[in-house]
């Protein structure tokens, strides 16, 4: 099996140790993982935006890239709901479609393709609030969405709960949005700083040290949040607990 | 026309935190509520679906039913009226009422005659029109347009009530008991339905096999509208059709759920016929809903039938309020429809969403809202009515990100770059981002500088 990882252009920009957690992680679980180096970025920024025009020369580079792997793996769920459902402003030949049906977020990759459910080096001594990026619950469906009466279900925490160690906090609204969305973080800006300071706010009031997600782009909104609002909660990509970061 | 500026009007709520926080917790309370009784059903994704599929099927047979809807209520004595615009309705309802002398109106709470804006229309004729729903009656007093289409004052709080109300009914100015307000009103408005000329509903629903039209209400004051005056006057928005009586049995048992977390409202009246002596009028009115059934992408949006779950569940809405997005219709089925109306005017408004899709879970006939929104912003972009600033950060952002080597140049030297810029620089109100926020800090490498450091070996591929 041969993965291409693909590393979202905020987290190579801002979180490396992301990238590096989901690649050691690949690794260890046995995963042959190239990392193409032309990689840029998904499209997403300037397809949310409606910008069609825009994002075709960055999609099409994306197919290029990732092109001939059985898989491309992902540590963003955003990211990937974008390539699989959103990668449309370029014709759709064979080698796009084939790119847009192999690429999985982690967490999923994880659970469903590689069905893994140990990590014995893993050990994670704290109280985490777990947070589902909109993209990851609602369109990827990684989890039980409180919009719908169904049996509960959780990827994430099926991962989680198997590390050494670990609690869950229980905010009051799992499943709100915490207002990044992308643009609408600086384009809408006092109801994304609103959310993310409830957001944050209820993680913390429910006991969370860290806030947990397979989804950088919403943790480095609710960062900034928490940081201006001075509480002490901090914040780790999955990736990083499931490869046995300890703090 | 001035396009509206959702985000400059949300800011403005938020800094009422009392309101604020109010205003989320009474609507996440709804939603709550909203779950817990379709939560109950053990068939209710089936009833989505099937309500889903009984207006798909309505809507593509729309002409047929509006045709047959038509003559059954003419066969029970009501006289039909098609309006294809707000000016049309606005003048067929006056003259319905100049012909018959009416000079005061009782109406129920209708989000169509506020669409058409029919209520400064009649009232510069010199019509008195009277609000008795108590949401759109606090709303009518205050000059303000409802900013739910459930609950129309839902972003006042009682104190508020009692300044609306000592301004213009002449109640205590100090007490804001509910109770004291809602007898206060009550008595005020009361009178009204003995001395009205005519009176005046929405509907929820418009059956086509019955001719018949179904009001689902709370407070009862529908039915006194309609059953006091000698003269009733339904409008009814096209899309409202559904074919047969048992239809009714899936829409009302999801309404009042969706809506308020209810399993049915307090009255479903169906007022089918006049009583002897007395008039009933129907105005169908399409206002652009026919060109909607039109568009590919949007036609789904007529299946609405205008519970506010997406409007309860929506986080941006709860934290902006209802009348942030200068509409009609507001939240996300707002988001969605004003476009339809006017491009220009609404074009910020389907950015005003995270597309977190919560909205389109909680929608008891399916719509793809969240979807529907993202299509919305590729039709203003394709228009060109995105912001100047916005359509210039993607051309750039477009640019820059397909091409490795430019992209490069800027992620392996913003680091270095913020890293030394003074904070004055970085926190300023051209930059929307650290206002409220921290900006990340940039590591001293990017993950591809790392991978190439350690590992050489396969930095090949």
């Amino acid at each position: 099996m041969k993965a291409a990882l693909f590393v979202p252009c905020y987290v190579d920009a801002f979180f490396p140790e992301v990238g590096i957690a989901t690649l050691e992680l690949l690794e260890r679980l046995g995963v042959d993982v190239a990392y193409p180096l032309d990689q840029t970025c998904c499209g997403q920024p300037m397809g949310n935006s409606g910008c069609r025009d825009d994002a075709k020369a960055t999609e099409a580079l994306f197919v290029k890239n990732f092109g001939g792997f059985d898989y491309v793996v992902s540590p963003s769920g955003s990211c990937t709901h974008h390539v699989r459902e959103h990668l449309t402003s370029i014709p759709q030949t064979k080698a796009v479609k084939q790119v847009r049906e192999r690429t999985y977020e982690l967490v999923e990759f994880v659970h469903d393709v590689l069905n893994v459910r140990e990590f014995p080096w893993a050990e994670f001594p704290h109280t985490v609030g777990l947070h589902n990026g909109c993209a990851s619950l609602r369109a990827l469906r990684t989890a039980k969405m409180s919009e719908i009466a169904e049996p509960a279900f959780s990827k994430p925490l099926d991962l989680l709960s198997k590390v050494r160690g670990i609690r869950f906090a229980k905010p009051a609204r799992p499943d709100e949005c915490c207002g990044f969305g992308g643009t609408f973080s600086v384009f809408e800006e006092p109801v994304s700083a609103k959310m993310g300071y409830d957001k944050v706010s209820d993680h913390h009031k429910a006991g969370a040290e860290y806030i947990v997600s397979a989804d950088m782009s919403c943790l480095m909104h609710q960062k900034g949040c928490a940081e201006r609002l001075g509480l002490p909660i901090k914040f780790i990509h999955i990736a990083q607990i499931l490869n046995g970061t300890r703090e | 026309m001035k396009r509206i500026d959702h985000s400059e009007a949300s800011s403005k709520f938020i800094k009422a935190t009392d309101h604020l926080d109010f205003h989320d917790k009474r609507l996440w309370d709804l939603r709550q509520k909203r779950d817990r009784e379709s939560g109950a059903l053990p068939e209710w994704e089936a009833l989505r679906s099937l309500a889903s599929a009984i207006k798909e099927h309505t809507l593509t047979h729309l002409s047929q039913y509006l045709e047959e809807f038509e003559r059954n209520a003419v066969k029970n004595g009501a006289t039909v009226h098609w309006a294809t615009d707000a000016a049309e309705h606005n003048q067929v309802v006056y003259d319905i009422l100049r012909s018959r002398g009416a000079r005061t109106l009782v109406k129920a709470k209708s989000m169509l005659t506020d669409e058409c804006e029919m209520r400064p229309f009649l009232t510069n004729r010199g019509i008195e029109v009277m609000e008795t729903d108590l949401g759109e009656r606090i709303q009518q007093l205050d000059d303000e347009p409802p900013s739910h289409i459930v609950v129309p004052a839902v972003h006042k709080l009682r104190g508020d009530v009692a300044r609306v109300f000592a301004d213009t009914l002449g109640t205590d100015r100090k007490n804001s008991d509910v109770h004291y307000l809602a007898e206060s009103q009550r008595r005020h408005t009361r009178p009204y339905f003995l001395k009205a000329d005519a009176g005046m509903t929405g509907a929820n629903f418009a059956v086509a096999e019955t001719g018949s039209v179904v009001v689902c209400t709370n407070e009862g004051n529908a039915d006194l509208s309609v059953h006091l005056p000698n003269l009733y006057i339904a409008c009814i928005g096209i899309e409202k059709i559904i074919p047969r009586i048992e239809h009714l049995g899936v829409f009302v048992r999801m309404l009042s759920r969706s809506a308020l977390g209810s399993p049915i409202t307090q009255l479903t009246s169906h007022f089918r016929a006049p009583r002897k002596g007395t008039q009933m009028h129907i105005v169908l009115v399409d206002n652009g809903r026919a060109e909607r059934l039109g568009m590919a992408d949007f036609w789904y949006s007529l299946k609405c039938i205008r519970c506010g779950a997406c409007m309860n569940t929506c986080p941006v809405y709860r934290r902006s309020g209802g009348l942030s997005y200068g509409a009609t219709y507001s939240g996300p089925i707002g988001v969605i429809i004003d476009p339809t109306f006017n491009l220009r005017k609404y074009s910020a408004l389907p950015f005003a969403s995270t597309l977190n899709g919560s909205c389109t879970h909680v929608c008891p006939v399916k719509i793809n809202i969240h979807e529907q929104i993202y299509k919305w912003r590729e039709v203003i972009a394709a228009r060109h009515q995105l912001p100047f600033v916005k359509q210039e950060a993607m051309r750039v952002a477009g640019k820059v990100l397909s091409s490795p080597k430019l992209y490069r140049a800027a992620v392996e030297t913003t680091g270095a770059g913020i890293e030394h810029l003074p904070r004055f620089m970085m926190y300023n109100k051209l930059n929307a981002w650290g206002r409220q926020r921290e900006v990340p800090t940039a590591p001293p490498y990017t993950f591809r500088q790392w991978y190439l450091k350690n590992r050489a070996d396969r930095g090949k591929k």
